[in-house]
């Protein structure tokens, strides 16, 4: 069952992982043109990547699931630590600040909650008295 | 060199992060799922803190250690509180975006103008009306579910709300077309601000009208707002990462938040527009109806007697912290040779999946939980069906009485065992206002009182009377 996963997210990433990768290619430079195509095109592809990857999620476990994308979501890091550790005017810089904190609040508790979730499901014979 | 590092590092992260959601396929591959979120955001972290234009190293360590004392204490809250820590969290999702938005607005708009092209700024304006309304509807949402005093926990509604609501969405979105193509135009100081206070304002508005029943499916909608807003960011800072974890975000919130309007039988349209539990006035001028009550030591024997006991538990029972004494019960049960399941409803507690965690803390192994539709199969040869604190997931008429503001909603066939009884703290309806039909039903016999001292003595009557 499981290497049936496994099977899956390799083939996932096979035909996900070069049209990221080829995106990727494209330097970063302020003055280079943004590659606005290809986003759209990873994000269609992460999107579908995502709804197939969920829909197999046990119903077990939705609630550590909502806590986990609630960390994984916080991916918004990258965003703020790019403001906050610039050479930007200061105004600018403190709500990068605000907004690292709120998503290094969110990585820190999402992750948390769910490992703490996630240690209470027992099987039946782990469970009973401890 | 840094980029090709830092890209690679983003495209692992991507890779972990879609290996971290494969494997909460199944309880016993979940735990693996937190280590490899854990690796892809520390990889995530230290690929953007190395570039070469991230200079100002102590505010970030200084964010990062404020996030860390505020994150910490937020993982511990009870379980029940957990539908408001993540509502919470979903705030702060919002308002990050939000604020790298906003920040990228002016940071271009008075340095390098030029970067503001028109895609760029339609991403801006949906980065920073999707975080911002999602930072307000998200609050209004935690502190419904956190009962906090000055948030009505009723559906607020007034007439021609749909019409406002939508209206605000409408000016908001209309200015921020505006934006883009004039993005540095003569009014944009204060269209800008405008869009932002349009946008909070909107997320107020847009959950003030929705009850507490309703606000899983709510939180689900939130969560992929949340995702939304980071693929937005992610847009505009033209970073891969953010846009494939937010659409991952993004997904997820969408199935949930199908899965449970399906579990209601109600359109995402109808859940934001609808104001569920208006209805409610209509169940109080009903006819009296009489209630059976049985005693403590009637239901023990009945229990005793069955082969097959289906427990179905609510968020009444979280509430009174009846979890525990509830797993004594099966326990109890199991040693007589009676077998014990758990019926779990897709809504069932405050959020999907929320009655899951709750049983698993009293360590129900999750093998005894089954969902709605496998144990609607085994109910005919149910003896004995338990409710506890659960109230609308049980009620019949939810099949058949077109008037009924559940009519439609799938539900767990109690009302189809041999003997029913109910817990139930007092005569009041339930969490969306509704009477039970169920309770009025001649098989069922309620037992009144707090669920953890019924289920206590239920308990205390099983391992004493007789048996051993």
């Amino acid at each position: 069952m499981t290497q049936r996963v496994w099977r899956r997210v390799v083939l996932w990433i096979v035909c996900a992982g070069p049209v990221v990768a080829n995106a990727q290619s494209t330097p970063e430079h302020a003055t280079a043109p943004i590659d606005q195509w290809s986003m759209l095109f990873v994000f269609v592809l992460a999107t579908f990547v995502g709804l197939g990857v969920i829909v197999r999620v046990s119903r077990l476990l939705h609630t550590p699931l909502m806590s986990i994308t609630n960390a994984i979501s916080a991916i918004a890091v990258v965003g703020s630590i790019i403001v906050t550790g610039s050479d930007y005017p200061r105004n600018i810089r403190i709500l990068g600040a605000i907004a690292l904190f709120a998503s290094m609040t969110n990585i820190v508790s999402g992750f948390l909650i769910t490992e703490r979730m996630l240690k209470m499901f027992k099987t039946t014979g782990e469970g009973g008295k401890k | 060199m840094t980029h090709a590092i830092v890209q690679l590092a983003y495209l692992a992260a991507t890779v972990l992060f879609v290996l971290s959601l494969s494997w909460m396929s199944h309880p016993r591959t979940a735990r693996r799922s937190v280590r490899a979120g854990v690796a892809a955001m520390l990889l995530a972290v230290v690929a953007t803190w190395i570039q070469p234009e991230i200079i100002n190293d102590g505010w970030i360590i200084l964010a990062i250690i404020a996030g860390f004392v505020v994150g910490v204490p937020l993982s511990r809250v009870p379980l029940t509180a957990v539908p408001q820590r993540t509502a919470l969290s979903h705030a702060f999702g919002g308002l990050a975006a939000g604020l790298v938005g906003t920040a990228k607005y002016y940071l271009w708009s008075s340095e390098s103008p030029e970067e503001l092209t028109t895609f760029r700024m339609i991403a801006i304006v949906t980065e920073v009306i999707l975080g911002f309304l999602t930072l307000t509807g998200s609050l209004m949402a935690a502190g419904k579910l956190q009962e906090v005093k000055w948030i009505p926990q009723r559906p607020v509604t007034y007439p021609g709300q749909n019409f406002i609501n939508l209206g605000l969405l409408v000016i908001a979105v209309a200015i921020g077309a505006v934006l883009v193509f004039q993005p540095l135009g003569p009014w944009s100081h204060l269209m800008f601000p405008a869009i932002i206070a349009l946008a909070l304002a909107f997320g107020v508005l847009l959950v003030i009208p929705i009850g507490g029943a309703d606000m899983p499916t709510v939180i689900s909608i939130l969560n992929s707002y949340a995702g939304l807003s980071a693929v937005a960011m992610g847009f505009v800072l033209d970073n891969k990462l953010l846009i494939t974890a937010g659409a991952l975000d993004g997904s997820s919130g969408l199935i949930l938040s199908i899965i449970m309007c399906r579990a209601m039988n109600r359109s995402f349209a109808n859940v934001l527009f609808g104001a569920f539990g208006k209805v409610q006035a209509r169940a109080a001028t009903g006819e009296e109806k009489i209630y059976k009550p049985e005693t403590i030591e009637g239901a023990a024997q009945v229990l005793e007697q069955a082969s097959l006991v289906v427990i179905v538990p609510g968020y009444g029972m979280a509430v009174a912290q009846a979890q525990h004494r509830v797993h004594e019960l099966a326990e109890q049960l199991r040693k007589r040779g009676i077998t014990v399941k758990f019926a779990i409803h897709p809504v069932a507690g405050r959020m999907p999946g929320h009655m899951n965690v709750l049983l698993a803390e009293a360590n129900v192994p999750y093998s005894d939980l089954v969902e709605m539709d496998d144990i609607n199969a085994d109910m005919s040869q149910c003896d004995v069906a338990l409710v506890i604190g659960a109230n609308d997931v049980v009620n019949p008429a939810a099949r058949y009485d077109k008037s009924s503001p559940i009519y439609g909603m799938p539900i767990i066939d109690a009302d189809k065992a041999k003997t029913i009884y109910a817990i139930k703290r007092s005569k009041n309806p339930g969490f969306a206002g509704i009477d039970n039909e169920l309770y009025f039903n001649d098989k069922t016999f309620m037992l009144f009182g707090d669920a953890k001292a019924v289920v206590g003595e239920l308990v205390k009557q099983l391992s004493g009377g007789g048996g051993h």
